[in-house]
Parts: C-alpha cells; sequence; structure tokens
C-alpha cells in the first residue's frame, strides 16, 4: 500500500487555556477524496493550518507527502483554498495567478501555459482582464480553486470551496474534484455541504470537539454500511444466528428481520446463503444511510448549531 | 530568494497600483510647491536687503533650508511609520497571508520583501522631498547647505528604522495599535531629545540623562538631530541660534546604535513572524 499522503497521530493544538484540536489522528491516501467533517468549532480550520504549516502543533505527530509538516519542498506539491478566500484585489485574474504560480518557483512560458489552462477550467478567461475587485462571489471562489491548483499538486485542500457558488459553480468544482481523483491527486475537503461531500467523496472523518470519533467509507466507494431488510417465510432461531456471518446487528420484529452489511457486494451471497436454508424469501430491501443521518448521529445530542 | 524578490515586486507594485505613491507623491508636489514660494519670498525679501550683511543672509538661508529639510524629514517620517503599518496586520486579518504563507516560500522571504520594498519607498520618498527642497534652494538663493551628502543618509536610516519597526510591530499588533505604538516611540524620541537640549542648555545632567535614555530606548530623532547639524556652517552650530543648532549633538556612536537597533528589530520582526499562528 501507498504512503498515506496526510498521516496525523493524535495532533493536539492548544492556544493558551483554550484547545483547538484534542487529538486528529487519521490518513488519507494518495488519489483518495477525503471530507472532513465536524461542526462549527469543532476544529476543523485549525486541523487544516496545522497540516499547511501555518499552526504549529502543540502536540502529536504528522507528515504530508512524507514530509514534516510546513516542508517547503512538500508545500511546492500542495494546493490550497482556503475558506474565505482572499487576495490583492487590485490584482487582475491573470496577475494573481501569475504572482502565485512564481511563489511556486513556475515561470516564463510554462507558466503562461498553465494559467491558461487553469482560466479555461475555471470559466474565467474572459474576465482575466478584469480586477479582482470587479469580480462575483462565485468568480473569486473560481479563480481561488485556479491558484491552488497552479503547481500541478499532489494533495488539495480545498476548504468550503462551493461555498458563494451557483448549481453551475457547484457542478464545475465537483467535476474538477473528480478529475483530480481521476489524475491521481487527493482531495482533502472541508465542507459543511453534506450532499456535496456525498456525492464526491470516497471517505469521510468526523471530528467533534477537537477529536477524530468516526471514519466512515462513503458510497461512491461502494465501502459503506447499508442496513438490510429480509422478509421470510417460517424459520427457526437457526437461521438468525446464521445471518450473523454477513454482518452485525441481526434482530427480528413486525415480521422483518434486519441486519447491517458492510458492502453491496454481500447482497447476493446473502440471499443465495437464505434460499439455499430451505426459508422462503419474499423481499430483500437494502438502505443506505444518508451522510445527514450519520452526522447527526455520531454528533450526538449535545451538538449546538455553530 | 525567489521569493523575496517576488514579494517585493509586489509590494512595489501595490504601492503604485493602489495609488499609495501617487498620493504621497502629490502630497509631496504641494509641500514642495509652498515651500518654494516662501524660499521665493524670502530670497527676494533678502536681495531688498542688500545692505544686512552676508554671514548673517547666509545663516538666515541655511535656517530655512533646515526648516524644509525638517519639514520633509516629518512627512517622510509619518509616510515611514503608516505606509508598512498595515502590510503584516492587515494581510493576517484578512487571510491573504495564509494563501502566501502556504506557498512553498519561507516566511522570511515575505517579511523581508516587504520591509526591502517598503525600505526602497521610505529612501526614495527622502531623496525625493529633500532633493526637492535642495534644489529649489539651489536654484532660487544659489545656496546648498554644507555636508549635505553625510547627512541625507542619516534622513534614510531614520525612515528605515521607521519602517522596520513598523512592520516587526504588524506581525504581532493590528494595525492601528501598531501605528499608534510606532509614532508614540517616535514622539517619546522627539520629546526625550528637547528635555536633553534643555537639560545641557541648563546644566542640569538628570535632563540630559532622561533625553539620552529616551534616545537610546528610540533613536530615530537623533538621527535627524546629527544630520541637521551636519548641514549647518560651525559657526551657525556653536551659536546654537535656531531650533536645528542642538547643543548636545548625538554622536557617531548614536548613529551606529540607531543603525544596530535596525538590525535587531528586523532580526526580531523575522522571529515573530516566523512563530506567528496564521
Amino acid at each position: 500500500m501507498a504512503e498515506p499522503v496526510v498521516e496525523t497521530r493524535a495532533l493536539r493544538k492548544q492556544f493558551g487555556d483554550k484547545v483547538a484540536v484534542a487529538e486528529l489522528t487519521l490518513a488519507v491516501q494518495p488519489g483518495e477524496v477525503f471530507g472532513f467533517l465536524g461542526p462549527n468549532g469543532a476544529g476543523k480550520t485549525t486541523s487544516l493550518k496545522m497540516l499547511l504549516g501555518l499552526v504549529e502543533p502543540s502536540a502529536g505527530a504528522a507528515r504530508v507527502l512524507g514530509a514534516p509538516l510546513g516542508d517547503r519542498r512538500a508545500r511546492a506539491r500542495i494546493g490550497f483554498l482556503p475558506e474565505h478566500f482572499r487576495f490583492q484585489d487590485w490584482l487582475t485574474g491573470r496577475e494573481l495567478l501569475r504572482f502565485h504560480g512564481r511563489l511556486f518557483g513556475l515561470g516564463g512560458a510554462r507558466l503562461a501555459t498553465r494559467i491558461d489552462e487553469l482560466l479555461a477550467r475555471v470559466d474565467l478567461l474572459d474576465a482575466a482582464h478584469r480586477r479582482l475587485r470587479e469580480y462575483s462571489k462565485g468568480m473569486l471562489q473560481r479563480i481561488g480553486l485556479a491558484q491552488a491548483l497552479l503547481a500541478a499538486p499532489a494533495l488539495v485542500f480545498l476548504d468550503e470551496p462551493t461555498s458563494g457558488l451557483d448549481p453551475l459553480g457547484r457542478l464545475m468544482v465537483r467535476d474538477i474534484i473528480g478529475e483530480l481523483r481521476r489524475e491521481g491527486v487527493a482531495v482533502f475537503l472541508n465542507s459543511h455541504l453534506l450532499g456535496e461531500v456525498e456525492a464526491t467523496c470516497d471517505r469521510v472523518a468526523f471530528l467533534k470537539q477537537g477529536r477524530t470519533v468516526h471514519e466512515l467509507a462513503l458510497a461512491g466507494s461502494g465501502g459503506a454500511e447499508l442496513t438490510v431488510a429480509l422478509r421470510l417465510g417460517p424459520h427457526g432461531g437457526g437461521l438468525l444466528a446464521g445471518l450473523g456471518r454477513f454482518g452485525h446487528g441481526v434482530a427480528e420484529s413486525d415480521g422483518l428481520v434486519t441486519l447491517t452489511v458492510a458492502r453491496d457486494e454481500v447482497l447476493p451471497e446473502l440471499a443465495r446463503w437464505v434460499v439455499a436454508q430451505d426459508v422462503e424469501l419474499y423481499e430483500l430491501r437494502s438502505q443506505r444511510k444518508s451522510l445527514e443521518t450519520w452526522f447527526l448521529e455520531v454528533m450526538g445530542g449535545d451538538g449546538r448549531p455553530g | 530568494m525567489r521569493g523575496f524578490l517576488t514579494v517585493t515586486h509586489l509590494t512595489l507594485h501595490e504601492a503604485m497600483r493602489r495609488r499609495i505613491l501617487l498620493a504621497a507623491l502629490a502630497g509631496g508636489a504641494a509641500f514642495l510647491l509652498l515651500y518654494g514660494l516662501g524660499l521665493h519670498a524670502v530670497v527676494h525679501d533678502l536681495r531688498r536687503h542688500a545692505a544686512m550683511p552676508l554671514l548673517q543672509q547666509r545663516m538666515l538661508l541655511n535656517l530655512f533650508v533646515l526648516a524644509g529639510l525638517f519639514a520633509a524629514n516629518s512627512l517622510s517620517v509619518m509616510s515611514a511609520v503608516l505606509l508598512p503599518a498595515d502590510t503584516l496586520s492587515g494581510e493576517i486579518a484578512s487571510g491573504v497571508m495564509q494563501t502566501l504563507a502556504s506557498k512553498p516560500v519561507r516566511r522570511g522571504e515575505i517579511l523581508l520583501g516587504k520591509w526591502a520594498a517598503y525600505g526602497l519607498l521610505a529612501a526614495g520618498y527622502v531623496a525625493v522631498l529633500a532633493g526637492g527642497v535642495l534644489l529649489e534652494a539651489r536654484l532660487l538663493a544659489r545656496f546648498t547647505p554644507p555636508d549635505v551628502a553625510g547627512a541625507l543618509p542619516l534622513m534614510a536610516l531614520e525612515c528605515l528604522l521607521l519602517v522596520t519597526l513598523s512592520i516587526a510591530g504588524g506581525t504581532r499588533l493590528g494595525t492601528v495599535t501598531n501605528g499608534v505604538a510606532v509614532l508614540g516611540l517616535h514622539g517619546l524620541a522627539f520629546i526625550g531629545n528637547w528635555v536633553e537640549q534643555i537639560g545641557a542648555l541648563a546644566g542640569n545632567d538628570t535632563a540630559r540623562s532622561i533625553g539620552t535614555a529616551a534616545s537610546l530606548v528610540m533613536p530615530s530623532e537623533s538621527l535627524w538631530q546629527r544630520a541637521a547639524s551636519l548641514m549647518q556652517p560651525p559657526l551657525m552650530r556653536e551659536l546654537h541660534v535656531s531650533p536645528f543648532s542642538p547643543v548636545s549633538v548625538p554622536s557617531p556612536a548614536m548613529v551606529a546604535w540607531a543603525a544596530g537597533y535596525t538590525l535587531v528589530a528586523l532580526l526580531v520582526a523575522l522571529r515573530l513572524f516566523r512563530r506567528r499562528p496564521l
């Protein structure tokens, strides 16, 4: 297995008495789109800043692209779009990309070509000569995304990349994330829009009060857990015990047997096994929990709107 | 080095694009126009009183040129404090710095790039304003004060010191707090210098020591005092006939102290910025 692009162990950040991140432990694989979820104030932004070398951790260990946090050579392969992307608004869109490209060490014809490619990709070629103060919120978000991709990064941190975008803009961001995944680029996505996360991410981690409390593979990756309901003919107690081999939480009520299985691939095997036990199978339904349901369950009742 | 040059270039570009430079130059041009009119009137008056001894005429002209240079120096000091006050604190507060500092450049390169750009702007501003005053004096009165070549670098060093402090403050303080703090320090130096002069004139060692201590805490005003002293003939210096003829002239050691102070302030700024959470 390839080395993770992000790997943290018990990473902690404390500002005076205030603990911003208590214990961040996670790993992101190359080419993976990783969602980072949590309520406001859970420590997501501070976590991101630690991974980018903008904030020094108080304790714990971490490596990004195989290097210690803040390593300059690693940063040359990282793209970053902050949550509220701010910039020198007296620059034009093209000038902004040229400036950030130079900070990445790019220059000459190579940089000019890359800028044109990215302006076309985020649909801003016709606005490239306009000053950024004349851009709409969505255009600013798109030029910010372009600057994050300037150096053909191996890892991209996107903090709320679709905030301020209309549905077409969101679709464009989703397409770009898909392209990055196909190119083997890992994306670390921080977003409150659970629908967006569900549509784009392979895996998510939930952060609660500064701790990673749960990780989950999502539907798109074929790895998310499913709740299965079976309507069966007469059967003995041994059948329920036998179903335990396919998943967990086997129970029977109101004439329905329910259990939780790990993957889609389990379902045909489960159906074949039931039939092989000489039990009539009248119905088999599977349902995946929405990310919103997961979020509410993981965060528990003590979560307050931020 | 690449990051340093890119940030320096961007900062200079910003000064031009945001019309900061234009505003400063327009203010400087207005000052030079006003000063030129005043000097013209003084020269005209002196020519009408041809009976006045030549030495007295030269001393009057010297005093008027020093007054012009004092005004130029004050304008430059204000610019040196206020122009860079926002450059770090503003970008940290707005989040611009997060995008910059996440790039593969050292934080030190970002800070030094901004420092170099504002240092150049401040030194250039001193050169334009003081050069303008001296040019007007040459053209209208055919007069140039002595040792201009030794004095102008001291005025530039004063501005560089203030730019450095303003940038160092910006690593930890908000924009307004930073501007007020650095101007306050310069005010302390200004008052301290007068306390020292009065102490020297009155033979009061305590007052003189207080003034010297204030100059050590903030040596900016001492640089102007030494520059002003250099630009006077020895007789005028000895007579102490003008507010620009200090009784206690700051020594070359004070200039060395100010240069070292600037360097240490820059090193402190680099250290503070390197450890600053963004």
